[in-house]
């Protein structure tokens, strides 16, 4: 590609094995910082797999991931985000008792400075001391960070800041995907990674999802996003990635992918099953 | 060489009995994914159903067999029916709290019913031995062998070619997706606890019979053994459970072949723990397979907790305060006394199980451990006795962080599991380290409460001192709660995966929390140890650790306040219904019951 060196994402030959299947097979890719990539393909093509690869929540069997420059392969996912990788969960992992904020403040959980004070080894005894005796500095960075937090809810309209105080399992099924995104968002991440942000939205939410992610991409953020809904995809995409049956068998601009007889016969050949979904 | 054969023929005997259990706790693992902690009791069931049968019916022994085998199975029919599936859609905490609950309640029913005391269960057989080889074998050993193999046989048979059994083996491969295929997965859950407890009360019978004794402390350790067999083989894994128990009865009979009789359970915990740690999903699973995807956030029930105003907690504290200053009995004090030192225990396993997920079930093992430190630093040390509490709360932190951190990396059942082998080796230790525990004998002229020079001997100033140090613990833990430290807990709790991709260290917060739960837990038992003036390796047991979860269940996990009130209501009503004191546990099973099934918020609410 010639774009190594400005690339803030690499995958070389990644690949991960689930018994006889390869549910991820020999993937490269290059992401450039601002640029935002779709990854699309049917159901079952390894789309979340490479995710979890890309998170440290898996390990590949083979390849490498390497962020900024740097080998990261097999790092812990709280490593990975303290290096700035954000993502969101496509079935949705919000912390179903936490109020809204407080999902949204752990979020932010690897900013914390003042209460977790990076000396070794007694490192997390000063981080319980300091949680009990609270500072003055503590309770700025506490304050500081819950006022930054309602800015980000802000983003959302109206839907999330009026119930911000509550828990998070009473939430409508789109507003939970959203205190998700909110709370990829107060990571502050160099890398976004949104695994189907519009399953289960209407139309009106689908394109207010796709307002907010052209914002944050305009905003010059990074960004990974696996779709469905393919108009999503052509708006927002600098390139395309399509993967089938773990192996990416297209990319390139969204026009040009589309029309590729092998991404048509790949969909086809898994029965419109995505199709169907994404006019659900 | 002799004895080695007849080590080995014990070790292998041992193990079938473990196997029957085993099978069927891995039979109902596959299915439910469910570890069934009333296992223990249905084997205690059956073996007590064998000496009625035997000792007052005078039945035959294979009529003996079917009658336990079939007893036993209505037994485990009825825990299905009523204990566990009207939970079938609840959270994943509650089947688990379930089977304590029912086990509770099966041994406390067997308790009342015979006398805890031992009983003798003859084994009908010719008292004979052959010489096989060095070693020598006697016929209850190959009724042993038989009925474990028959059993094998016929569940292999009955797996492998009957439509039922291809049913439990479509649910245990796939549940989703061996109902939409139209098993009724009810049958299967039935099939399966029938047959894992007719298993279970058939072993109970042979071990009674091989020991010539029974009684109800079998039931615990049945359950321990069964779970470690089925662990280390896989759970879920049923051929893995058999190897896993033949392991595990050669492992201990070996152990105790070296080492001597006392040291037999350290074995087969240690063993638990280290496949727990090195291989979580047994000896013959592929060693790395990534978690299945959806586990949001069901692990507590979610509820919003009753908001209690601090004028109203104020007020309460303030008559708790001024309570002895009235003309109240000294029985109301020492009530009171005991559910400040349980209130104690019971906010640090709310912390532990309610606020960060991890369901402890030896949590009196952190009792025992601030108990024994604080009593040996003021006996051996000279240490006063206010330091030597203090020293025996940050001995607790310490030593009872370090012991189950192996576990940290551990989920849901898994566990309980650790926490109840860690406690039973810390108990154990305390029995077999005499240098320092002084053994069996226990230590006694333990110096009674003082602080700066005065004793508390009176029941008010004990009272008092017992009151104050609650309040500052529930107020530090209070103020935990609203820190980053309380929602980054509750978030691990809800949801380990998310919390670890948002950067925070299981390791790390796992340990805080228990770090602050097992100071105060070694608080309670520092102040009950210069209390009692006398403690041994069986002061601090499995039923405080169970009484604990009943408090925790009842006040609402997570819930500060709740743990109080649980402890006073726990401890408290049944002194106030003078409820006698062997029928409390049942109560307290019985409570904790109810609870799961129609309040799992507990009164106060989960936080
Ligand atoms: N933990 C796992 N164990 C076994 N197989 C898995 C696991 N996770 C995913 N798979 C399989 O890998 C394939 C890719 O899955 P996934 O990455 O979720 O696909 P996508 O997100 O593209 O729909 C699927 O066949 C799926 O069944
Ligand atoms: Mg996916």
């Amino acid at each position: 590609m010639g774009e190594q060196l400005k690339s803030l994402l690499s995958l070389r030959g990644l690949t991960r094995r689930f018994g006889g299947l390869t549910a991820v097979d020999a993937i490269d890719l290059d992401l450039a910082k601002g640029e935002l990539i779709s990854i699309i393909g049917p159901n079952g093509a390894g789309k979340t797999t490479l995710f979890n690869l890309v998170t440290g929540l898996d390990r590949p069997d083979a390849g490498t991931v390497s962020f900024e420059g740097q080998d990261v392969t097999g790092l812990s996912p709280e490593r990975l985000a303290a290096e700035g990788i954000a993502r969101t969960f496509q079935l949705g992992r919000v912390f179903g008792n936490l109020s809204v904020m407080d999902n949204v403040l752990i979020g932010a959980h690897t900013r914390l400075r003042a209460v977790k004070p990076a000396v070794p080894v007694i490192g997390p005894l000063l981080e319980l001391g300091l949680a009990l005796l609270r500072p003055s500095s503590v309770k700025a960075e506490e304050e500081k960070l819950r006022e930054e937090m309602k800015a980000i809810l802000a983003r959302f309209g109206e839907r999330l800041l009026p119930r911000i105080d509550q828990p998070a399992y009473s939430l409508s099924y789109a507003n939970r995907r959203r205190v998700e995104i909110a709370r990829a968002l107060a990571l502050k991440p160099r890398l976004l990674l949104l695994d189907e942000p519009t399953a289960g939205m209407n139309p009106t939410e689908t394109a207010e999802m796709q307002g907010l992610v052209a914002e944050l991409k305009a905003e010059g953020l990074t960004i990974l996003l696996i779709e469905h809904k393919l108009e999503m995809v052509m708006r927002l995409s600098d390139r395309v990635v399509v993967m089938d049956e773990g192996k990416k068998i297209a990319e390139g601009p969204g026009e040009e992918v589309r029309g590729d007889p092998k991404v048509i016969e790949a969909y086809l050949g898994h029965g419109l099953a995505t199709e169907q979904e994404s006019a659900a | 060489m002799s004895s080695w054969l007849d080590y080995t023929i014990n070790g292998l005997i041992v193990g079938n009995v473990y196997a029957l259990v085993a099978v069927g706790l891995a039979l109902i693992f596959g299915v439910s994914r469910l570890i069934n902690f009333a296992q223990g009791s249905i084997y205690l069931v059956g073996a007590y159903i064998g000496w009625v049968a035997v000792v007052q019916l005078h039945t035959p022994l294979p009529l003996t067999i079917i009658v336990v085998a079939v007893a036993a199975a209505i037994v485990g029919l009825i825990i299905e029916r009523f204990g566990l599936r009207p939970l079938q859609n609840s959270v994943r905490i509650a089947p688990l709290l379930a089977t304590i609950g029912i086990s509770f309640v099966l041994d406390q029913l067997v308790m009342l019913t015979f006398s805890p005391n031992p009983r003798a269960l003859p084994s009908q057989l010719p008292d004979v031995r052959f010489q096989v080889g060095g070693g020598t074998i006697g016929p209850l050993d190959l009724l042993i062998a038989g009925v474990g193999l028959t059993s094998a046989l016929l569940l292999f048979v009955f797996l492998r070619y009957s439509k039922l059994g291809w049913a439990v083996r479509a649910t245990a491969q796939d549940r989703d997706a061996a109902m939409q295929m139209g098993v009724d997965v009810n049958r299967v859950n039935q099939a399966v606890f029938g047959i894992a407890a007719a298993l279970g009360g058939v072993s109970g019978m042979l071990v009674g019979m091989y020991y010539n004794q029974i009684d109800t402390a079998m039931s615990l350790q049945a359950t321990l053994k069964g779970v470690v067999a089925e662990v280390v083989g896989g759970a879920g894994n049923v051929p893995g459970a058999v190897i896993g128990s033949l392991l595990l009865g050669l492992v201990e009979s070996y152990g105790v072949a070296v080492f001597g009789t006392s040291y037999r359970n350290l074995f087969a915990f240690l063993l638990l723990v280290v496949v727990l740690v090195l291989r979580p999903n047994g000896l013959f699973a592929s060693a790395r397979q990534a978690p299945p995807e959806p586990l949001t956030g069901t692990f507590i029930a979610p509820s919003r907790p009753v908001r209690i105003p601090r004028w109203a907690l104020a007020v309460a504290a303030g008559g708790f305060a001024v309570l002895p200053l009235f003309p109240v009995s000294f029985y109301v004090l020492q009530t009171l006394i005991n559910a400040w030192l349980l209130g104690m225990l019971a906010l640090s396993l709310t912390l532990v199980a309610g606020t960060i997920g991890q369901v402890s079930l030896g949590h009196a093992a952190l009792l025992a451990i601030g108990a024994y430190s604080s009593a040996l630093l003021s006996l051996t040390f000279s240490v006063p006795v206010g330091l030597a509490i203090i020293g025996g709360g940050l001995m607790s932190a310490a030593l009872g962080t370090a012991l189950i951190s192996p576990s940290f990396r551990l989920r849901g059942h898994y566990v309980s599991i650790a926490t109840l082998a860690i406690g039973e080796i810390v108990s154990l230790v305390i029995l077999n380290w005499e240098s320092v525990t002084r053994g069996p004998i226990g230590i006694s002229g333990i110096p009674p409460l003082s602080l700066f020079g005065y004793d508390l001997i009176s029941p008010t100033s004990i009272y008092w001192f017992s009151f104050a140090v609650m309040v500052v613990l529930a107020l530090l833990q209070g103020r935990l709660l609203t820190s980053h430290l309380g929602r980054s807990f509750r978030a691990i709790r809800d949801d380990d995966i998310a919390a670890r991709a948002y950067g925070l260290s299981l390791n790390r917060y796992k340990s805080l929390a228990f770090i602050f739960g097992g100071f105060a837990a070694g608080i309670s038992g520092g102040i009950a140890a210069h209390l009692y003036s006398y403690i041994n390796h069986e002061t601090f047991n499995t039923q405080q650790s169970i009484l604990a979860l009943t408090v925790v269940i009842l006040g609402g996990l997570g819930n500060v306040v709740g743990a109080i009130v649980g402890s006073v209501a726990l401890v408290g009503l049944p002194e106030l219904f003078r409820i006698a004191a062997e029928y409390r546990i049942l109560i307290y099973g019985i409570v904790l019951l109810l609870l799961v099934r129609f309040r799992p918020q507990g009164l106060l609410g989960t936080i």
